[in-house]
């Protein structure tokens, strides 16, 4: 599989990331040779073999239905770029 | 030697030893390590200092010594990989996209180590969100391998992602460091820069306040100048942790105590698969000496076979990056520290993350969203998750004949900063060795046995079953001790004082 510039601009697209225009070609060379290696796979013939989703039990552990932690706004947001009180400020989503 | 580098060559072993004895304290411990700091400054393998932090541990150490009350890493000078969150010290996993991070909170392996009375020197340089064979994608720079020689036209990788770590104990500038493995990130810069590294069984360790990669795969580990090092700093950072999910509710064995064991009689498997087309002699020699120690020390080779080896790179790149892709998402400007600003929240997201990411993450960000979307999902990922089904389903097999397994760590010595960066698969490359054990969560440590024709240091690699952490030790610390390995890097701090 080969990606060429619209595909890469569409990928980039839905992983929210700004690409220039000016790197489309570039990038869309170097994707498709990651893909044209882990292609390979493709000669395994995996019928009837389970996925594998993670290492050890795939039951996720329950633990008692109780407050562990919380109250804690201020440490929340103390990184956040536009802290508005204990909330996280975002540009304007709803016009 | 004087007496500085006498304190700056010693093993946590051995100054745990002189510790107690009061041979020395904490505070000149410490002391001697910050005084060499300058010396290994040019490596750039710390992103962070923390001086007088490590002072007032030193003290706090020394304090806890004398009360009778030290644990084994009680006044070690180590550095953190920087990608385990610490309270009140910026964390930034080498990304700009994390600006001056400080995280409220402490990771529960650094903070292991924290409890037991370590002390921390830094926090040490890595690839961009552990994303690298060569620590070359960090946004603080490069890091230089202490063994890089007088002559070279380039400094050499210390090799990915921990660089910093390995590279940092290699020149005697800390103690001992943690690492995180996803895909060999802790056994390859070990090799690369002649220390020990171990990747504990996915599960030992507490991945809760590290900055996630791929989170079926990540570790936390120590790199160490001894393989019994390894086995006290393991037995500081594992355990069950309610915090991670993925923590495995086992007991942790005393590890250190079961290098005592031996290996008289373990059954020793010697994959055939890892004999790749094209093997260095080199390396392929260093791994039949490695085979000839083990029998020497009493274990039994067993040839054997591993059929999905090949297939083990290719199905990783796949299942890191889909699940890279989906722990990155959360670099949205919003709740980090950096933001690019823009009109609305879409565009915000994408300016934040463009200027944010690095081009190898950015790449794998990409490629990862890829493998995920509608209509690829079923033939990348899925079939890859397969694939991982069985090439764990092909360790299991050999482990009911044999107990560990040996192999080489990497297929070639320290290469130049600057070489295989064109083609991005030539980089992948470097982790055909320690990706398998990776993909089926075993434990495994690098353990330095040669050097190459070069004068650089060449790693061997023991892989063994899950939880089985103390097999793996004990052939490491037989490799070790046959092999000899006593060999220091060119770039040394506290040599020529």
């Amino acid at each position: 599989m080969s990606l060429d510039r619209d595909a890469v601009s569409h990928i980039a697209r839905l992983a929210r990331i700004n690409v220039a225009d000016g790197e489309l070609d570039n990038l869309a060379g170097e994707l498709s040779q990651i893909l044209s290696f882990v292609e390979q796979l493709n000669s395994v013939d995996t019928t009837g073999v389970e996925p594998m989703v993670g290492v050890g039990s795939v039951m996720a552990p329950l633990r008692d239905d109780v407050v562990t932690d919380g109250a804690q706004a201020e440490a929340v947001v103390s990184n956040a770029p536009d802290p508005v009180g204990p909330y996280f400020g975002v540009p304007k989503v709803i016009e | 030697m004087s007496a500085l580098s006498d304190l700056l060559r010693l093993d946590i072993a051995s100054a745990r030893t002189g510790l107690a004895a009061k041979d020395f304290s904490a505070r000149e411990l410490t002391e001697a390590y910050l005084a060499a700091a300058d010396v290994a400054r040019p490596l750039n393998g710390f992103i962070t200092e923390t001086p007088e932090r490590a002072l007032d541990d030193a003290d706090a150490a020394d304090a806890r010594i004398q009360a009778g009350e030290a644990a084994p890493m009680t006044g070690m000078p180590i550095a953190q990989k920087d990608l385990f969150c610490t309270e009140g010290v910026k964390t930034t996993a080498a990304s700009k996209i994390l600006g001056g991070f400080t995280p409220p909170y402490e990771s529960t392996v650094s903070g292991k180590l924290k409890a037991d009375g370590a002390v921390l020197l830094g926090k040490a340089n890595l690839d961009e969100f552990a994303m690298g064979s060569a620590n070359i994608t960090s946004a603080a720079g490069p890091v230089t391998n202490p063994w890089t020689p007088d002559d070279a036209p380039a400094p050499l990788t210390p090799g990915g992602s921990s660089g910093g770590s390995a590279a940092l104990v290699a020149a005697g500038a800390v103690i001992a460091a943690t690492g995180t493995d996803t895909g060999g990130s802790i056994r390859q810069p070990a090799a690369l820069c002649g220390v020990v590294g171990m990747k504990p069984t996915y599960g030992r360790c507490s991945r809760w306040g590290v900055v996630a990669f791929a989170s079926s795969l990540d570790q936390p580990g120590p790199i160490t100048r001894s393989v019994r090092d390894a086995a006290i700093m393991l037995g500081a950072i594992a355990g069950h942790d309610p915090k991670d999910s993925t923590s495995a509710n086992v007991p942790s064995v005393g590890f250190e105590a079961a290098l005592a064991g031996g290996v008289k009689g373990m059954r020793v498997g010697v994959p055939r698969e890892y004999r790749s087309d094209g093997m260095p002699e080199e390396i392929d020699a260093l791994w039949r000496e490695g085979v000839e120690m083990a029998k020497a020390a009493g274990a039994e080779i067993v040839d054997v076979s591993l059929p999905m080896t090949r297939m083990a790179l290719p199905a990783y790149y796949i299942v890191a990056l889909a699940e890279a892709s989906s722990n990155l998402a959360r670099y949205d400007g919003v709740r980090y520290c950096v933001r690019e600003e823009a009109d609305d929240l879409i565009e915000m997201y994408s300016q934040t993350r463009g200027a944010g990411f690095g081009e190898e993450v950015r790449r794998r960000i990409l490629i990862g969203t890829y493998v995920l979307s509608a209509g690829y999902y079923d033939a990348y990922y899925k079939q890859a998750q397969k694939v991982r089904t069985l090439i764990a389903n092909d360790f299991n097999s050999v482990f009911n004949d044999v107990d560990v397994l040996l192999a080489p760590t990497t297929p070639s010595a320290a290469f130049a900063i600057g070489e295989k960066i064109e083609d991005p698969v030539a980089m992948y490359m470097n982790d055909i060795f320690t990706v398998p054990a990776s993909m089926a969560g075993l434990p495994a440590i690098s353990v330095p046995a040669g050097l190459s024709a070069e004068g650089l240091p060449l790693g061997l690699q023991v892989i063994g079953r899950p939880f089985d952490e103390a097999s793996v030790l004990k052939l490491g610390l037989a490799l070790e001790d046959a092999a000899g390995f006593d060999r220091t890097p060119r770039l040394l701090a506290g040599a020529a004082s």
